[in-house]
């Protein structure tokens, strides 16, 4: 018996209706367990996270989900390889201190992985960059530069070329603006937030 | 105000680590709700060092209310509404159950001829216990500090008997300095001369000052530094200066005295020096092949462990160590460090997010 829960952010969702009923997912950087919680119940999904913040882990094993409080950066290793049918990273990739061996790790531990990311060149942040010669704060980025954790803002172009340099291969992607799924053509531009799944 | 507990006999020798038998061995137990009639909602609650089976009932002898009250009862984050709760005197232990003060075959008391345990005879004890009533699976496996070991080992060497297992404040083994601080306990006792080389119980002397200065060592290491410094500072005792002597003038030192005496009320001194000796073996990789990973390789139970900021007895790298085991075999594992300014101790007071990770994950 859940109480009702809000429906899940768009990337969330995409995800969330592209993992194969019954698989085993690891999803790091779970926040409120929400993805999980919809795996779980809706796919049947065997699910574990792992979240830096010890509130939201509370809250996550107070509802029954099995979160590890834990640092991407550093507790990934743990895992065995390919212990997982997917690995998922939720806007996340953008905080890690190396992006790249975490995508390493997400392709090690699952035979697929998820990542989203919010999108450096939508054009509201270039015309903010562009026109307002500031870093921008935007509905998709709204933290100030001095306080934000996104320490590696990264683009829909930037992110295909890691998965090539790193010899993946994009299975499906999908993009959002103003919270609506929008087609791939000329998304670098119009996508305030990507959602890739990878293989190797 | 009296609770005698439930005596359950082991209706066989229980075989030990050491290679020793225990015959005729007792376990005194508390029990809290009703079995269901499939014996599908019993939760086992294990006890640290100095505790006893009075989870959530009065202490026979301090008449104190239990030392889970908070957690155990109708309608609390173990909810005696919904699960059979059982908590066990641990063998080696002084409340009833087979220990150093229990008399051997010859009738006189064991004292220092009782074999020498470990945590997991502990446990053989309690699974004993469990099939004596009749329990195939634990609904949940629950404990802190020691509890917390006992937990880690039924997970580890009885992996069908417990779908849940919740490890508070714990380790998988006890480190040098762990060590070190109960041979300190150790030693008071063994240098008190009632403690004669434990055959004191017919003896108007007992080795109470060196239990009390074991006590003593033993509730710093459970405490914060800034805990201590916050509930007594330098503060003075009933005075408002020094008194150039060696009474206890300061606060914190009437604390401890004052802590080491009362235990001498209600703990057996060669009970002290078994189960630290048992908590000091522990050690749960050396048991399966020096790989603690290999201990939980297929289990499949749910594990929660939670560990305490200002935990430096079992500090939050030792439960770290542990999830890394319990994710590279594979099992379900959720695990929490929670802010607390109490230290070791924590696990036992007021903390509103450790209700909520403890009735979320037994629940």
């Amino acid at each position: 018996m859940s109480a009702p829960q809000s429906p899940l952010r768009p990337d969330l969702a995409a995800i969330a209706a592209h993992v194969a009923p019954g698989s085993r997912v690891l999803d790091i950087g779970c926040g409120d367990g929400a993805l999980m919680a919809e795996l779980e119940s809706a796919s049947g999904c065997d699910a574990r996270g792992m979240e830096l913040d010890g509130a939201l882990v509370e809250r996550c094993v107070s509802r029954g989900l099995s979160v590890v409080q834990g640092d991407a950066n550093l507790d990934l290793v743990n895992y065995p390889d390919k212990a997982f049918d997917y690995a998922i990273l939720s806007q996340t990739l953008q905080t890690a201190t190396r992006p790249d061996l975490i995508l390493d790790e997400l392709l090690r531990v699952g035979r697929r992985a998820f990542v989203s990311f919010p999108n450096f060149a939508h054009w509201r942040t270039r015309a903010a960059l562009m026109l307002g010669g500031r870093m921008p704060v935007t509905r998709a980025l709204p933290v100030s530069w001095y306080e934000t954790q996104n320490i590696h803002h990264v683009t829909v172009e930037d992110f295909r070329d890691l998965v090539r340099i790193k010899g993946a291969r994009i299975e499906r992607a999908w993009f959002f603006s103003n919270e609506k799924q929008i087609g791939a053509p000329a998304a670098n531009w119009r996508a305030e937030f990507a959602v890739f799944e990878l293989s190797r | 105000m009296s609770y005698p507990s439930l005596v359950y006999r082991i209706p066989h020798p229980l075989p030990l680590d050491s290679g020793q038998v225990l015959e005729n061995c007792e376990i005194a137990y508390e029990t809290y709700g009703t079995l269901a009639p499939d014996a599908s909602n019993a939760v086992l609650v294990c006890h640290a060092l100095t505790g006893d089976q009075y989870l959530a009932s009065p202490h026979p002898i301090t008449g104190k209310p239990g030392w889970w009250e908070r957690m155990v009862g109708p309608g609390k984050p173990i909810d005696t509404n919904r699960h059979y709760v059982i908590c066990a005197n641990v063998i080696g232990s002084c409340m009833g159950s087979s220990g150093p003060a229990s008399l051997a075959p010859d009738g006189q008391p064991y004292a220092m001829r009782f074999p020498v345990i470990t945590i997991r005879d502990m446990v053989r004890g309690l699974v004993a216990l469990l099939d004596g009533l009749g329990i195939a699976q634990l609904h949940a496996v629950v404990g802190g500090s020691m509890g917390g070991m006992q937990a880690l080992s039924l997970a580890a060497n009885w992996p069908e008997r417990a779908a849940r297992v919740l490890v508070i404040a714990a380790t998988a083994r006890h480190s040098a300095q762990n060590i070190a601080f109960h041979e300190v306990g150790r030693q008071a006792i063994m240098a008190d001369p009632a403690w004669a080389q434990g055959n004191y119980y017919d003896s108007d002397a007992k080795p109470d000052n060196g239990l009390a200065v074991a006590r003593m060592a033993a509730h710093i290491t459970y405490l914060s530094e800034a805990g201590l410094t916050e509930k007594f500072g330098r503060r003075l005792q009933d005075r408002d200066a020094k008194g150039f002597g060696f009474d206890a003038e300061f606060q914190v030192e009437s604390y401890l005295r004052y802590q080491g005496t009362g235990f001498t009320r209600r703990f057996d001194a060669n009970s002290y020096l078994y189960i630290t000796r048992a908590m000091d073996y522990f050690d749960i990789a050396e048991e399966h092949g020096g790989k603690l990973a290999n201990a939980f390789a297929g289990t499949q139970a749910r594990f929660c462990i939670v560990s305490f900021d200002t935990d430096w007895l079992y500090p939050t790298a030792e439960s770290r160590h542990v999830v890394h085991a319990l994710n590279a075999a594979g099992a379900k594992v959720s695990f929490v460090e929670l802010s607390a300014p109490h230290g070791h101790d924590s696990f036992l007071l007021e903390h509103d997010q450790l209700d909520r990770v403890v009735k979320g994950f037994v629940e």
